[in-house]
Formats: structure tokens, sequence, C-alpha cells
């Protein structure tokens, strides 16, 4: 008879315990919050879900030159190669260094672990193209809306032409 | 004494009258006539914009989507949006990422309907070599125009008017017809401004710009959504610059700069918000303002996100 | 009133008789006040487009032409000065062609305020109660109060002076005194308020200077009385007034001193401006050497600073400056030097380079210059009409009926 109740009772207060202590816990983990509304990921058509190729096909991860996506030449991380970003065991997601999965709709956490002051930045506003309302809801966009994330770096462009000079002006 | 004398030439007035008689003529026609000019009166008339109540003002801006839509032969609407209370705004410009290619420039263009013949544009870029002086701006050049942006010696850096908390623009102006709206905009009333160009000599930025001629903007490319005190079609003869797109901002909307910059080296917000990404940057970066040593306290910051 | 419309009828008839001399310079006046007319209603057409104005170089030649004469009317006081305050009578004379000359001096200059303004018909905004005037904090605001009140003084003092004289009464210096007293600061307040105009903007170094307001009255002091002792030598000779060579050599004596300060504080800002060579300096760098390949002022700033120099020395010594052929010439120089000074060596250089460093070559286009001599042939009708009827009273030939006199006037 006691036995059972003590039974009881420890899992009435492990339960309490995990129910009032659960915010704290998980608070710990630094969840991103789901608050930043981005558009969606700007795939090339037809590309995604990459499981639609990849699904039940052999993972070879020796770093190498591949026979597809040949389009894609990597300009980002020097000595780096596809499955630091990408998952080998399920392409439809990105994998962090600590072998957290991150969906293309977040990729901005997996560019974070990197370029963190960057990612701080973009919460607050202060980095990217800044569309929207200013005392309302902000537009935001993903990193990879500008920044083609194999070869980020701008490529320069046109300028539009320069003001007329004043001794131009009839 | 006989006013007319008939000689063998002909009639021959004497002096007096022939003078009194010409002047006469050039001043009729010089006055407007009839129908169309009962508008001509009003708007001659036209109180200053801060003494007028709100039937007043309404009944002013009646007058003025009529005679727009006249003109143009589009409708457009002249809106009255007034400051938001507890709001200061404030701009921000990333030097580190501005790469001059001027879409900010014509943005603000095609937003604001500024005169496309004679040109007249609200936005400078300025452009200067790396390592050479830049701050006092005289080894500046505006006119660059390489094939490809940015190019590797040089940086740039836009200039608009700084919506100074201090405006040596609004000190000058010797009718008010330019003044400081509680939000921080620095307005001007285009049907007050007399054209005497003393502000724009006052102005240390170069921000405000004189319509030499009438302004000339084809029909097409009208914004038809417009502010009393902003993009409006402006006159011959006033002067005009940056108001922060007053239409867009009042209604919450970024200005068409900061929406056009294709690095997002612009930024805009409410000072007065803790929360805006523009305290968020006057915080965290090292901010600095043009010809601060004049004491205009512009709210255009300027500072380099690259590193903290 | 009957007799004073009459009276004010007579007056208007003197400036219809005259010689042919009279004639050719009406009918070559009118000439150039018609093409500035029609240049100003083309202007009025087109916008203020049709000068070489721009918006980096936002004045040009008519406020250069506005800051010159608003010297030459306030140096009316150099003559006032003398005249009452120290009782010189040879030059108590003539104070009175001196305060004409003032109201025709404002009076062109509100012309050329009038033809630079880019929304004429909207002049009225400037006024107190009807319209917005922005006083104490601007100071064109403030130009536009003590113009006019200088203007008022003047054409007060002088017209009640002719007046008197006209009915053969003297005049009643319990009357005009105070105004006349008045006249003299106020004379000396209206050039410093149209320097203080320049002088406030922190935004045009070469403008914010202090020197710029000393630097004004000095030069005022020297175009003014300039262009009064060739337009006394015109009137002795024209018509029967008296003036005493004395009171010529007196002006041109005073007139030496104010070059030698206007030298002076050529010399001090130059020495400020080129010795510590800061980024200031580019102004005058750009007046005197050319900046950046641009040099389009260099060859009028050193002619004129050259003419001054010259006038200088023919003023301050004596045989040169009581030899009128000197002295005539020493007046020209005078007048086309501080001109070029006080006009384009002053309002574009605040310009140039502009507030984001850029230079523009301001040159001034032909209608503005157009409209400027229209302006310049109507200003010297108006004072040629003044005179027409002011040296026939002043000499006594022209009286007119009033209820106690019978006499006719003559014509």
């Amino acid at each position: 008879m006691d036995r059972k109740k003590t039974g009881l009772f420890l899992s009435l207060v492990a339960f309490l315990g995990i129910v009032i202590s659960s915010p704290y816990l998980l608070a710990e983990e630094q969840e991103i919050p789901k608050k930043f509304f981005v558009p969606p990921p700007p795939f090339s058509p037809g590309i995604f879900p990459c499981s639609q190729c990849h699904q039940g096909m052999p993972v070879n991860r020796k770093p190498r030159k591949l026979e597809m996506h040949q389009d894609i030449v990597l300009k980002h991380m020097p000595g780096g190669w596809c499955f630091d970003c990408h998952n080998p065991d399920n392409r439809d997601k990105l994998r962090m260094a600590n072998g957290k999965l991150v969906s293309f709709e977040e990729s901005y956490i997996l560019c974070g672990q990197c370029h963190g002051t960057i990612l701080r930045e973009w919460k607050a506003g202060l980095h990217g193209k800044r569309t929207g309302m200013w005392n309302g809801e902000k537009q935001y966009r993903l990193c990879v809306h500008c920044h083609w994330p194999h070869e980020p770096r701008f490529k320069p462009i046109k300028p539009l032409p320069p003001p007329v000079k004043p001794s131009d002006i009839k | 004494m006989k006013k007319v004398k008939k000689t063998r030439e002909g009639i021959q007035l004497d002096r007096r009258t022939f003078l009194k008689g010409a002047a006469l003529g050039v001043a009729g026609a010089a006055l407007p006539s009839s129908n169309a000019d009962a508008s001509f009166w009003d708007s001659f008339f036209q109180k200053h914009f801060q003494e007028m109540n709100e039937a007043e003002i309404k009944q002013v801006i009646e007058r003025l989507e009529k005679e727009y839509g006249e003109k143009y032969k589009k409708a457009i609407t002249v809106g009255n949006e007034k400051a938001i209370p507890g709001v200061l705004f404030g701009y921000g410009l990333d030097l580190s990422r501005c790469i001059g290619c001027r879409r900010c420039e014509y943005a603000c263009v095609d937003e604001n309907n500024q005169s496309k013949d004679p040109q007249i544009h609200w936005i400078t870029v300025l452009r200067f070599k790396k390592g050479e002086k830049w701050v006092d701006l005289e080894g500046s050049d505006k006119y660059y125009n390489p094939d490809l942006v940015p190019e590797p010696e040089y940086f740039y850096m836009p200039v608009q008017c700084q919506q100074c908390e201090n405006p040596p623009c609004v000190r000058a102006c010797p009718t008010q017809a330019t003044w400081k709206e509680p939000d921080g905009i620095v307005v001007v009333d285009y049907n007050w401004c007399i054209g005497c160009r003393y502000c724009m000599a006052a102005c240390p930025y170069g921000a405000r710009h004189f319509n030499w001629t009438e302004p000339n903007r084809d029909p097409e490319e009208i914004n038809t959504k417009t502010h009393y005190l902003g993009n409006r079609p402006r006159y011959k003869g006033v002067v005009e610059k940056c108001t922060f797109c007053i239409q867009r901002t009042r209604n919450g909307r970024y200005p068409a700069c900061v929406e056009a910059c294709p690095v997002g080296a612009r930024k805009f917000g409410n000072l007065l918000d803790p929360n805006s990404e523009i305290r968020y940057a006057i915080e965290h970066k090292r901010v600095f303002r043009l010809k601060e040593d004049l004491n205009t306290y512009p709210k255009f910051y300027y500072f380099f996100a690259y590193g903290v | 009133m009957g007799n004073l419309i009459k009276n004010f009828f007579i007056a208007l008839r003197q400036i219809f008789i005259g010689n042919r001399t009279y004639y050719l310079w009406i009918a070559f006046l009118s000439f150039f006040i018609l093409l500035g007319i029609s240049a100003y209603i083309d202007q009025l057409n087109r916008g203020l487009i049709t000068t070489a104005m721009r918006d980096q170089v936002s004045w040009g030649l008519y406020i250069s032409n506005f800051t010159f004469l608003v010297g030459v009317a306030a140096a009316a006081v150099l003559l006032v000065v003398p005249a009452y305050l120290y009782n010189f009578k040879p030059i108590k004379e003539i104070v009175l062609f001196g305060e004409l000359l003032a109201v025709t001096a404002i009076t062109m200059c509100v012309f050329f305020i009038l033809v630079d303004m880019g929304q004429p018909m909207r002049v009225w905004h400037i006024l107190p109660v009807i319209g917005a005037m922005h006083f104490p904090a601007s100071l064109l605001a403030w130009d536009v109060v003590v113009l006019n009140g200088y203007l008022a003084i003047n054409a007060i003092i002088a017209f009640y002076v002719l007046y008197r004289l006209s009915i053969g009464k003297e005049y009643s210096m319990s009357v005009i005194g105070p105004l006349i007293i008045l006249s003299i600061p106020w004379a000396v307040s209206i050039h410093t308020v149209t320097a203080f105009l320049y002088n406030g903007l922190s935004s045009r170094p070469f403008w914010n200077a202090s020197i710029l307001a000393p630097r004004f009255l000095a030069s005022a002091f020297c175009s003014g009385p300039a262009i009064m002792l060739v337009l006394f030598q015109i009137i002795r000779k024209l018509s029967e007034v008296e003036i005493d060579n004395k009171a010529i050599f007196k002006i041109a004596e005073l007139i030496a001193y104010a070059m030698g300060i206007n030298l002076f504080l050529l010399g001090a800002e130059a020495f400020k401006e080129f010795y510590s060579g800061a980024v200031d300096s580019y102004s005058i760098q750009y007046l005197y050497f050319g900046l950046h390949g641009k040099a389009s002022l260099v060859p009028w700033m050193w002619s004129a600073t050259l003419f001054n120099i010259t006038a200088f020395f023919l003023f301050l010594f004596p045989k040169t400056r009581e030899n009128f052929l000197t002295l005539n010439l020493g007046c020209l120089l005078i007048i086309m030097g501080v001109y070029i000074e006080k006009g384009m060596g002053l309002v574009v250089p605040g310009f140039v380079p502009d507030t984001l460093g850029e230079i523009y070559e301001y040159s001034p286009s032909t209608s503005e210059i157009i409209v400027t001599m229209g302006i310049w042939a109507g200003g010297a009708l108006l004072y040629t009409l003044l005179l027409k009827f002011a040296v026939p009273i002043y000499t006594g030939k022209l009286r007119f009926e009033t209820k106690e006199h019978r006499r006719m006037s003559t014509g």
C-alpha cells in the first residue's frame, strides 16, 4: 500500500516539477522564436524538395567535384564544401555545426552561427534591405534573398546615370 | 489741355496721355482675366498654412486637386496627414555598404514627382577616393560614371536634406515659408515661398533645390498620392527638398529611398522609440553627422556597420 | 489741398521741359529700360532659368548689384555727417542731392530684389500682419524693415526741404533735425544688416567672417561718394547750382581714408585665409588664383584690386586729388573696383566651392545683363527726373503758388 502511494506521490512531484520548470529549461536552449516572417526561400524552379532525387541515393561524404549541380561553384568559406551546411542524411534540411537541423525557411539560423554579429543586427532591423512599415510590420528577408549562399559577395552593378551639370541646364 | 490733336499726320496723342494709356495697357494685359482666374485670386490671397484652420485648408486642397487634375489630366490626391505624436524621425546610413548605384536618387525622383527637365534630384551621391580627404567634402565628385560600382578605390556617401533640429534654412526664410514640423521634418509650403533663395544660401548641405523654370513631369509618371507639404507637383520659382517622404512616413511606410536601396544601406525609424533600428544603430555603432561643427543637429546619422 | 495737387503737376511738368541733350539722354535711357523690360518679361514667362544662376550658385548679378547699391545709399550719410554734425558749409548745400541719390539707390535695390524673386507676385508675404514676416529671426526681414525705413527717412527729408524751398520758406531744423540725426546710424545699419545677412550663414565660410560688416561699410564709403562726386560735377556743369570745390575735395579726402581702411581689411582677410590655408580659404583662392583649374574670376579680381590701390593713391595726395582729371579718373576706378569687388567678388565666391565641394563657374547670362542695365537706366532716369524739379527749386528758379504768394511759377 505504502509503495503504491509513494510511487504516485513521486510521479506527481516529478510531473509538477517538469511542468513548472519546463519554461526555464527550454529557455536556456535559446530557441529562436519564429516571429521573423520572411518570404519563402528563392529556390530555382523544381529544385526543391531535394529528397525527390536524393531519397535513397547513397551518401558520399568525400569532398570532390560533383557530377550534378555543376552550375554551383562554391566561393564561400575557403576550404569548405557542401556538407558543411547541407545535411547529408536528409537533403531537405540544413545542418548546423552541432548537428542541429534547420529548415530552409529558417536558414538565417545557419548563417548566424558564423555571422553572429550580422544575425544580431538583422534581427534588430539594422542589416538588410528595409521595406514594410517602420511603425508596424517590417518585412524581413532571408539572407539568401540577397546573398547567393554559394557565392555571397555582391557583384558590382551598373550605376544609374550621373546628375546633369548645372551648366548643362538650359 | 487738349489730349488729342489732329494733325496732318493723323491723330497725335500728347505724351502724358500716351504714357498713361501704355501703362494701363501693359498692366491690364498682365492682370489675369475672367474665368479660370477666380482660382488665380484664391491662390494669390491664400493664407499662410499655419494660419489656416481645417476648413480653409480643406478648401485649398480641393482647389489644388482641381488645378492638378486639369493640368495633368489625372486624379491627384493631396493629403494633409499630421505628424504622429511621439514620433521624431531619424535616418541612418551605413557607409560600409553604400555602393554608389544611385537607385535611391532615382527612386526619390519617381516617388516625389521631381522635374525631369530641368532635372532636379533631392539626393546627391558623392564619391570619395579612399585615403584622401573626405570629411570637408571638398574632394567629392558627384558626376562619377563608371561602368560598374562599387569601384575598388572609392567609397560613396549619399547626401540629402538632413532635417536639422536647428535648421539654418528655417531661421533664414523671410516669409516663414519653411518650418520644422513636430515630427522633425522641415517642410516648405510651395504656395507661400517667394523664391528669394536665401534658404538655399543658408543650407550647409546643398539640400535645397530651386525650380528655375516650370517643372516638367510626364503625366504618365506622376505619383498621384501626394502630401501638401511634400511631393505634390511644385511651381516655377519655388524651393523644394527632401521631406523624408512625408506622404509615406506619416502613414507608417518607409521613405522610397530606404526601400529602393539594394544593399540595405539605408535605415529609418522613430528616434523616440527605443526599439527602432535607428536607435539600435545609434546605440551600437559609432554614428556621426555631417558638418556637426555648425550645430545644426541633423537627423541623418552616418555609420559603418562592419565591425562593432 | 488743391494747391498741393496743382503744384505737384507743375513740378511734374518740369520733367518735360529741357533741351535736346536732355531728350537724347531720356531717349537713351528709355531704350535700355525697354530692353530691360522685355528681357524681364521673358524671365517672368520662362522663370529664372534665363539667368545663369543654378542651384550651386543661387545668387548672382542681381544680388551683387543690390549689395553695391545698398552701399551707395548708405554713403549719403558721408555727406550728412560733416554737413550737419560739423556744420561744414560747403557740403551742407549738396546734402539734398546726396539724399535724392540715396532715394534712387534704394529704389533700384528694391527693383533688383523684385527681379531676383522666383514668385514676385507673392512679395506681400514678406510684410508683417498681412504677410508672415519672419522678424527678428530672418536677416532678410530686417533688411526689408531698415531699407524701407531709410527710404522713408531720406524721402521725407528731401521732399520736405524741397517743398519748403519751393514755397520760398526756410526749412525748420526742428522738423528734420531728428530725422537727420536718425539717418546717420540708420545708414550705417542698412549696410550692416545687409552685411549680416551674408555674415550670419555658417554654411558659407567665405561670408561667415567677422570682417565682412566692416569691409562692407568701408567699401560703401568709397563707392557711394565717388558716384556722388561724378554726379555733382555734372550737376554743376548743367545747371546753375554752385558746388564749392572745397566740398568736392573734402569728399575725395574722406574717400581716400575709407579706401585705405578697405584695403587694410582686404589685406587682413587675405592674410588670415592664405596663411592658415584651411578649407575656408578655398573661396578666396578661387577668386585670386583659381581653384582646380577654374579661374574665370581671377582677371576681374586682380583688376579690381589694382583699380582700388591706384584710386587710393590718387585720392590720398592732394596734388592728384585736386586735379580734376586725376580726380575723375580716381572716381571711375573706384566705382569699377568696388562694383567688381562687392558684386562678383562677394556673392559668387560664397557659393564656390559649394557646400558639397562642387565648383560651378557662374558668369551672368545676356538676359541677366540686359535686365540689370535696364534697372540702372531706370535709376538714372529716376535721378534725372528728381533733379529736374529739385534743381530749379534749389536755385530759386521754380517757385510754387501758395495762398500767400501770388508769384507765378516760371519754367
